[in-house]
């Protein structure tokens, strides 16, 4: 197989909270095409890595590199977050994170931000620049609405959106900051099957179709192991496994930590 | 039924007990004698009977809209239609454009001058509903900023016998600097402590006024402060309080277009982001930092230009127009109008402001009708006067005509 490019690469990454270490020097690599998952029992670790990662936290060792294509690559300890999405690595939330007194369309336009540039000055002037700016924002921001099913919903405020619907927001709003990487924290919690296979779906189209590499954080099995090549597992802030999902089925280790009763059922 | 009559028997009844030593024993000490005013008793118990019904009435209307709204069917009421229908809205702005124009010539000096200071408190409000209605950040010093402008004028006509046009955008721009000045160790902040840090600002600069009196004149203040000027021109009184009114209109309409047009950009919606959820809203590339600092700026660029118009308007400024409870007005008048609603807050400011200077009469009870008002508010209409209403963004891609024919 030939060497995949490599967007993301974390070496050794270590978090404490004063004497608690969370995150235990954890490697990770996240190639172009690939949807990697990080699975983990509750508190392994998994959504500490993931603030690490987007600059909400600043981990205590280790480093965390972001190799753009055509681009040198970046450092990204202790940047903050806002740098991290500019420089296109986008993020979901486990506890959904939407801006609910906004319509659906506008908490997309808010991903746009970062890509645009109307300061205070000409949105007073309101020019032409600014304006095709803005009509450009609206007509990108409901492309993505369409591709994750939400166009119909446009003009709703988001808190009113179902539960699924919100979830499937979330995601296009970080596709709006045109990242090439997503990171995806735990987007099937609270899903019926129905939804969760609708969801499977949207992932492998962001995939395939925006050549966008995605790294996930997901309790459900069956879609962690239909759609994800490679997995990573944490416990205890560790990494005790990682390999393919047939790999990880095996690994006494995981089936020891983990997947034990999984398996069986799936 | 049976049990709301029962209720509000009780009601009544608890209130003619509390009541009782006030409304119904009267000691005559001249004669010594004990009055016992039944009859009095008997107003309270009907009063507090009806209002009972009532009350109850306002709570289980409150209760059943809430239950549509959970069912998720909401019927857009009519007055929100009609607030959404274009060709109204132009119309009602132009009327009410016309009647402001012509307000003066329709209306003797003293009603224009209590406009002037409704106005001033409209501007105020839409300043502060730019950092606090649409930023979420809770400003209780706000009117520090106000007090920048106004001692702005104050000072550089006094020292300088510099003239209100010149001095009005420094008063703006001053405003600005104390809002960034004061934005960047609030940064961080969030909240209650937001609150605390911001309070204990504006309480430092009325305590500055007060007490710097080698600059600011201390308590005496500053008088004889020059009107605004129209190319030299003598004016009397009425013509200068119909000029400022003019300006301050002009002001008003000025504000109004800014905050209109800014609500509805990039950086309006970044701060409306910054409102809702701050960790999602830095997660999605906003500089939180630069978000916040523009946020005060502006708020505070509008209190400094409207202090300048204050100084010009009053002739003389001491530090006691600018104390905290001209701050709370002026929050309340934001979250009575409606937090992010400049319709709403323009509302608010007309009747936080006029209410009490129509009411005059009932001087006494004025805090107390006020106090009412606002507690009654909170519970019927915790979202203001009027609630968020968001732009709808036409989408003029190839499925326009799929679009319009759903809706």
């Amino acid at each position: 197989m030939a060497e995949k490019h490599k967007f993301l690469e974390v070496k050794g990454l270590t978090m404490d909270f004063g004497g608690l270490r969370a995150v235990d020097s954890v490697s990770l690599e996240v190639c172009e095409g690939e949807i990697a998952a990080l699975i983990g029992p509750n508190g392994a670790g998994k959504t500490t890595f993931f603030n690490c990662v987007t600059g909400i936290y600043t981990p205590t060792k280790g480093d965390i590199l972001l190799h753009p294509k055509g681009q040198p690559t970046r450092r990204l300890n202790g940047l903050k977050p806002n740098k991290v999405t500019e420089m296109g690595l986008a993020r979901t939330f486990q506890n959904i994170r939407l801006f609910s007194d906004m319509t659906v369309l506008e908490n997309v336009m808010i991903g746009r931000h970062c890509r645009t540039k109307s300061g205070i000055f000409r949105s007073i002037v309101r020019g032409r620049g600014m304006r095709e700016e803005e009509q450009q924002i609206v007509e990108s921001s409901y492309e993505l609405l369409k591709k994750v099913g939400l166009a119909e919903f446009s003009n709703d405020f988001a808190k009113n959106l179902p539960y699924g619907a919100q979830r499937r927001l979330e995601i296009a709003r970080a596709m709006a900051t045109d990242p090439f990487l997503l990171l995806l924290d735990e987007p099937a919690a609270g899903m019926n099957p129905q939804e969760t296979a609708d969801l499977d779906q949207l992932i492998c189209k962001i995939s395939e179709e925006d050549r966008i590499a995605i790294l996930l954080i997901e309790h459900d099995m069956k879609l962690v192991m239909n759609i994800s090549n490679p997995i990573y597992v944490m416990e205890y802030g560790k990494k005790i496994a990682e390999g393919s999902p047939q790999q990880i089925k095996d690994n006494p280790k995981v089936i020891e930590a983990y997947l034990g009763e999984e398996t069986e059922d799936a | 039924m049976l049990r709301g009559f029962k209720q509000s028997l009780i009601v009544s009844a608890w209130f003619v007990f509390l009541t009782f030593p006030l409304m119904a024993v009267r000691v005559n000490t001249t004669e010594q004698l004990v009055e016992w005013r039944f009859q009095n008793l008997l107003w309270v118990a009907l009063a507090t009977f009806g209002l009972s019904y009532v009350w109850r009435y306002m709570l289980e209307r409150k209760q059943a809209k809430k239950q549509v709204d959970e069912l998720g069917n909401e019927k857009p009421s009519k007055t929100r239609l009609l607030m959404e229908d274009m060709s109204f809205r132009y119309k009602a702005m132009g009327a009410l454009l016309v009647f402001a124009l012509v307000f003066p010539l329709l209306f003797d000096s003293y009603q224009v001058n209590i406009m002037n200071l409704a106005l001033i408190y409209v501007v105020l409000g839409l300043g502060l509903n730019i950092s606090v209605g649409l930023a979420g950040l809770l400003d209780l010093g706000y009117i520090a900023f106000f007090g920048v402008g106004a001692y702005t004028y104050g000072l550089l006509n006094y020292h300088f016998d510099l003239g209100f046009w010149a001095v009005l955008p420094v008063g703006g721009v001053l405003g600005c600097l104390f809002g960034v000045v004061l934005g960047f160790p609030i940064l961080r902040l969030r909240g209650d402590y937001l609150a605390i840090v911001t309070l204990g600002f504006g309480m430092i600069f009325q305590i500055v006024l007060q007490n710097w009196s080698d600059f600011t004149q201390g308590m005496a203040g500053i008088s004889k402060i020059a009107s605004p000027g129209l190319f030299g021109i003598d004016m009397n009184i009425t013509g200068s309080i119909t000029y400022i009114y003019y300006i301050m209109l002009a002001l008003v309409v000025f504000t109004i277009l800014v905050t209109m047009r800014l609500r509805n950009s990039r950086i309006g919606r970044a701060w409306i982001a910054l409102r809702e959820d701050e960790i999602a809203c830095v997660a999605m590339g906003i500089d939180m930092a630069r978000t916040k600092l523009s946020a005060y700026a502006l708020g505070a660029f509008w209190a400094g230009m409207i202090g300048v118009l204050f100084a010009a308007k009053q002739a003389y400024i001491n530090p006691a127009s600018f104390g905290f409870m001209e701050s709370a007005i002026v929050l309340s008048i934001v979250v009575l109008g409606g937090m992010g609603s400049i319709l709403g807050v323009i509302l608010g400011a007309f009747i936080l402001i006029l209410m009490p200077e129509y009411l005059r009469a009932f001087a006494e009870y004025r805090m107390l009708a006020f106090g009412a008002a606002m507690v009654l508010m909170m519970i019927f209409r915790p979202q203001g006067l009027i609630s968020n209403i968001r732009q709808k963004y036409e989408y003029q891609g190839n499925d326009l005509k799929e679009k319009t024919e759903n809706g």
